[in-house]
């Protein structure tokens, strides 16, 4: 397994830019994970890095060696699809078989049944090797991606979405047979996804792209508790993180829309105005709280209920773990967990 | 042991399937009888064809037509070869009792008339099968590479070459056939097959490019991506992916090139004269020898019509789905 590094990598498509001086490193065993909404150019780095696309500028370096000029084929990567992966006109065996029959490997046709089989093996996908494509379900198709990928062992495992083609029971199962997969292998893996929790579930590290930028590289932890920017802070997180206009005046914050008062501590290093991130969990309704508010619409989502406060002008949302019976306007009293508060200046970019 | 009456599953009848109103019934019966219908009209003058190559000399023109009558191969024999007419006086009966005669000897024989060598419609066929054959193949071949480079490559000014391409199909053939015979003159390709083939090809380029681009535009390039990664070159990936899925689309227009260049008619009979001459041309040339043979005609017109009959046959699958293509989800 290799390390995989880009290097100011800028990409134009006529006169839109699919990607704007992005740098980053994927180490070695790592599972890296690009967050972006569609149109972010997750596909396109994925695309340059296996040289389906020449960057304008920049450099892929493969273990430190720069390899603008490789073809795909001797870059030695993997890429699994968002769909259409499997080639139709065979069979699953076939499928698997073909990257190690390519031309740079033939392997002997023995040592490939050999890997195939231990493989399929680990994806348990044995009993399909004898069908064709077609005949296989979406979860199946995607594990026999997955497995034709691993089964050469390439240096870096590219996968474009490839659970999002699945429905929620199905992609919530493969997320962790891959993770699982993945630590188990020890393939360094470059994974684009614009499903947040895919990105925090999986992720040992994730870099939030957006609009051809790279915002933001950290652990999940650091993409979830200290967004660099309004945009990473929004991106993830589920229900969305609250966020208030704020301003500083004799020693307090004021939350202008809701009416709401917060003492402050050593607040020098912050503007008059600015933005006040509060995710949902850090809002608690406690019958003695020092806020007031009145009940809007609650969403139970089983093991949680999400629940939307209305206070004078604004809307605050609280995550509360249960079940619990709300009804619709009334009185509620909550705190505000003043340790993880976020606070962004007017560019939206983290104070 | 019988189940009590009372106790066996009462059969809901407003929900069995097999209930079907008269008025459903009978739009299904009409629908049957009129496609019937429709294919009998359709089918009147083949039919009449496939008799007439299957009736004697006599039987073909008599009047009333005869719908019963016995069949022979007097058409067919009298295509494929040359005769000499034999009367009594120079020993008919003689040459009728050499026993190393074959079937279609004794046919003709008992015409008065004595088998003396292949007619030049054998060459003709032969001609026809060879140029429809080959520019058919050279016009999907070259087809199916411009369609993928047009399909998958930045080409500079595609649009106004995929016209340009078009275009040479907006004239009638009819109408360049002067300009091209005095072309043809000139560089000595005038009555060779070679002409021809070349020809034929251009011609059912346009059309084999514009079919073909449908059908490769239809493949996702995320196949021969995957390919390129997987360790093949772009001809490989081409080869090993892309070809196969356009097996469909191949059918089609190999079917639609051949059956232009086997049925042409205008080019050949203007650009060949004996040498290089194609069937089409020739069925009517018979006409003037000797009389109206009409059971000839007909033998040639079946002959002829059978070869393409049966590749269309063989390929019908691909080409329902060819034809249908892009309007159904596969």
């Amino acid at each position: 397994m290799s390390e995989l590094t880009l290097q100011n990598i800028t990409k134009k498509f006529g006169a839109i830019t699919a990607l704007d001086d992005v740098s980053f490193t994927v180490k070695d065993n790592e599972f890296f994970v690009l967050l972006g909404p569609t149109g972010a150019g997750k596909s396109t780095t994925l695309r340059v890095v296996c040289g389906l696309e020449k960057p304008d500028s920049g450099h892929v370096l493969l273990d430190g060696v720069i390899c603008d000029d490789s073809t795909p084929a001797d870059r030695d990567v993997a890429i699994v699809f968002q769909q259409y992966s499997l080639y139709p006109t065979m069979t699953v065996y076939d499928n698997m078989a073909f990257p190690l029959r390519a031309p740079g490997r033939r392997l002997p046709e023995a040592e490939i049944r050999q890997k195939i089989e231990a493989a399929a093996e680990k994806l348990r996908i044995t009993h399909l090797l004898k069908r064709k494509t077609v005949q296989l379900s979406g979860g199946e198709m995607q594990r026999v991606s997955i497995g034709r990928a691993i089964v050469r062992r390439p240096r870096v495992f590219l996968m474009d979405e490839p659970l999002s083609n699945l429905d929620a029971k199905l992609r919530e199962a493969l997320r962790a047979e891959l993770k699982h997969l993945q630590k188990v292998e020890g393939v360094t893996t470059l994974f684009v996804t614009h499903d947040q929790i895919e990105a925090l579930t999986m992720a040992d590290r994730i870099g939030v792209l957006n609009r051809g930028r790279l915002i933001q590289v950290g652990t999940p932890e650091d993409i979830y508790d200290r967004p660099a920017n309004m945009y990473v802070a929004k991106l993830v997180g589920s229900p969305r993180i609250n966020l208030v206009s704020a301003e500083r005046v004799d020693g307090v914050f004021r939350l202008t829309e809701m009416g709401i008062e917060l003492p402050l501590e050593d607040s020098d290093h912050l503007p008059d105005h600015f933005t006040l991130g509060i995710r949902p969990e850090d809002v608690h309704l406690n019958p003695e709280g020092k806020f007031s508010g009145e009940i809007g619409i609650t969403e139970p989502l089983g093991v949680e209920t999400v629940v939307h406060i209305h206070s004078q002008e604004g809307e605050i949302v609280s995550l509360a773990s249960g079940l619990i019976q709300l009804n619709f306007g009334e009185p509620v009293r909550f705190d505000i967990n003043r340790d993880h508060l976020h606070f962004f200046n007017s560019q939206g970019d983290r104070i | 042991m019988n189940t009590p009456k009372s106790k066996r599953p009462e059969v809901n009848y407003a929900t069995r399937v097999d209930k079907v109103t008269f008025k459903s019934k009978l739009t299904r019966n009409l629908k049957a009888i009129l496609t019937v219908i429709i294919a009998f009209i359709v089918l009147i003058p083949v039919f009449w064809m496939a008799a007439t190559s299957l009736k004697s000399r006599a039987d073909a023109v008599a009047a009333p037509p005869k719908v019963i009558f016995e069949p022979s191969m007097e058409g067919f024999i009298g295509l494929l070869t040359q005769r000499r007419q034999v009367t009594a006086a120079q020993g008919l009966e003689e040459i009728k009792q050499d026993p190393n005669l074959k079937w279609y000897d004794r046919v003709m024989l008992n015409r008065g008339q004595q088998i003396v060598g292949k007619s030049e419609y054998v060459g003709y066929l032969k001609n026809s099968a060879i140029t429809a054959g080959i520019s058919t193949i050279l016009s999907v071949l070259f087809g199916l590479f411009s369609a993928y480079a047009f399909s998958r490559f930045k080409v500079a000014g595609k649009g106004d070459l995929l016209f340009f391409i078009l275009s040479t199909r907006m004239l009638p053939p009819i109408v360049v056939t002067i300009p091209i015979f005095l072309l043809y003159r000139q560089l000595g390709l005038y009555d060779t097959t070679f002409g021809l083939i070349i020809l034929y090809t251009v011609f059912n380029l346009s059309f084999s490019v514009w079919l073909m681009q449908g059908f490769i535009d239809e493949i996702p390039r995320e196949y021969e991506e995957a390919a390129l990664v997987d360790g093949y070159s772009r001809l490989q990936a081409f080869f090993k992916i892309v070809l196969p899925q356009t097996i469909t689309g191949l059918a089609a227009t190999t079917v639609f090139c051949l059956i232009f260049a086997w049925n042409e008619y205008a080019f050949a009979v203007m650009l060949t004269a004996q040498k290089a001459r194609t069937a089409p041309p020739s069925i009517p040339s018979v006409l003037g020898t000797g009389g109206i043979e009409w059971a000839q005609i007909a033998a040639g017109a079946m002959g002829f019509l059978i070869p393409v009959a049966i590749v269309t046959f063989a390929l019908r699958n691909y080409l329902l789905r060819g034809v249908t293509f892009g309007a159904v989800r596969r």
